[in-house]
C-alpha cells in the first residue's frame, strides 16, 4: 500500500524482508544501513531479543531519490523468522509493497526454507495479496560459506525448490559480506517504484 | 488499498490538528496509518525521529490489540506512555488511524484526554471521508512487472 502525499510530493513504500530464523533479514538491513550515506538514511530501530533474534521487526528508512517530481521514500522492515512468531509477522506484513523473502543457502535449512515461503504465501493471502502479483524478489544468502567446509545447497535446487512456480528476480548473495545486497535491494526497489509509478499515473488522470 | 492525500486533505487534517495543539497545550500531534506510515504531523519540537516513531507506534498499537485479543476485548482505544518529562498519549481513530499526541509538563493528561475526546468523532468522520473517497480510485489488475 504505497503511501502518497501530494502536499510534501512524497512517496512512501513498505518493503519487507522475509524468511526462515537466522536466514540473515536483519544482516541485510545491517549491510545497507553501514553503506548508505547520512543523507539517505534514517536511524536503524530494532526490537529483538538478547540472544540477536528479532523479537517484531527492524526498521530502516531510505530516500530513493525522485521519481516524477515525488520523493521517494522506502521502509524497509524485517519480521522475526521464528515460526511461533506468526502474528508479529502478519501485523509487520500490513500495508506492504513488496517483499525481499531471504532463503539459507543451508542444506540443513531446506525444508525451513519452503515452509516460510509457504507461510509468506498465506499470510499474503490473509491480507488479499497474492504472492503471484506482489512485487517480490528471491535472495539466496550465505553463499560465502561455500568456501568453507558447511554444506550449502546449489543455487539450482534453491531454485528449484523456492522458485519454479514464482518465477521473479533471484540473487545470490552474502549479508555478511555484502554481495548481492545493494542488488536485491535494487532490484525490489525497482519493481515497487514501477507498481507504484504506474499508480500514480493514474491517480494524476483522476485529480486532472 | 492506496492512502493518497491531496493538499486539501491535509488543510481538512491539519484544522483538527491544530485545534487540539493550540487547546490543549501538547507540544505535537501526529497522524499515523496502522501500518506505520506516517500521514501527517503538526506542531513543535519536531527534531525527533518522527519516521521510526510512526512504525513503532503502529506496532505497539498492534501488539496491545493482540493482549487485548487474550483478555475478551477487540483492541485497547487509547494508550498512554509517561517519561519524566516527555509523554505521550495515543488513539485509535476509526479503523485506519492512530493519532500520537506528545506533551510535557506543562499541560496534563486530563486535559490532553478531555480536548482530544472534543476533536475526535469530527476528525475520525473528517478521516473516514477522505479514506472512502480515496476508494474509488481505480487500480488496474495487479500484473507481475519485469
Amino acid at each position: 500500500m504505497p503511501f502518497i502525499n501530494f502536499s510534501k510530493d512524497e512517496i512512501q513504500c513498505k518493503i519487507v524482508y522475509y524468511g526462515a530464523g537466522f536466514c540473515g533479514k536483519t544482516t541485510n538491513l545491517q549491510y545497507i544501513y553501514t553503506q548508505m550515506g547520512e543523507n539517505t538514511k534514517g536511524k536503524m530501530v530494532s526490537i529483538d531479543t538478547r540472544g540477536d533474534r528479532t523479537l517484531f521487526f527492524d526498521f530502516l528508512s531510505l530516500n530513493l531519490g525522485k521519481i516524477r517530481g515525488f520523493d521517494v521514500r522506502v521502509q524497509l522492515y524485517t519480521v522475526p523468522g521464528q515460526v511461533h512468531y506468526d502474528a508479529t509477522r502478519k501485523l509487520v506484513l500490513k500495508g506492504v509493497d513488496g517483499v525481499v523473502f531471504v532463503a539459507d543457502s543451508l542444506k540443513v535449512q531446506r525444508k525451513k526454507n519452503i515452509e516460510s515461503l509457504i507461510n509468506l504465501a498465506k499470510n499474503l493471502a490473509e491480507k488479499g495479496v497474492s504472492i503471484r502479483t506482489v512485487p517480490l524478489v528471491l535472495q539466496y544468502n550465505k553463499r560465502d560459506l561455500d568456501e568453507t567446509d558447511s554444506e550449502i545447497l546449489p543455487v539450482e535446487i534453491l531454485e528449484k525448490d523456492l522458485n519454479s512456480m514464482l518465477k521473479v528476480p533471484s540473487f545470490s548473495a552474502s549479508a555478511l559480506k555484502g554481495a548481492g545486497i545493494f542488488e536485491t535491494l535494487r532490484e525490489i526497489s525497482k519493481l515497487v517504484v514501477k507498481e507504484v509509478s504506474r499508480k500514480i499515473m493514474l491517480v494524476d488522470q483522476q485529480l486532472r | 488499498m492506496n492512502i493518497i492525500i491531496t493538499r486539501e486533505d491535509l488543510k481538512k487534517i491539519n484544522f483538527f490538528l491544530d485545534k487540539v495543539v493550540s487547546s490543549s497545550l501538547a507540544h505535537s500531534v501526529l497522524l499515523i496509518d496502522r501500518s506505520g506510515q506516517l500521514i501527517a504531523q503538526y506542531g513543535n519540537n519536531m527534531d525527533i525521529d518522527i519516521l521510526s516513531l510512526s512504525a513503532l507506534t503502529a506496532a505497539n498499537f498492534g501488539a496491545t490489540a493482540e493482549i487485548a485479543k487474550i483478555l475478551g476485548e477487540e483492541e485497547f482505544t487509547l494508550l498512554f506512555h509517561k517519561g519524566k518529562s516527555e509523554n505521550v498519549y495515543f488513539t485509535a481513530l476509526g479503523e485506519h488511524v492512530i493519532m500520537v499526541t506528545l506533551f510535557d509538563d506543562k499541560t496534563s493528561l486530563g486535559l490532553i484526554r478531555l480536548r482530544i475526546n472534543q476533536i475526535a468523532d469530527e476528525l475520525s468522520n473528517a478521516l473516514v471521508s477522505i479514506f472512502k473517497e480515496k476508494k474509488e480510485i481505480p487500480v488496474l489488475e495487479p500484473q507481475r512487472l519485469s
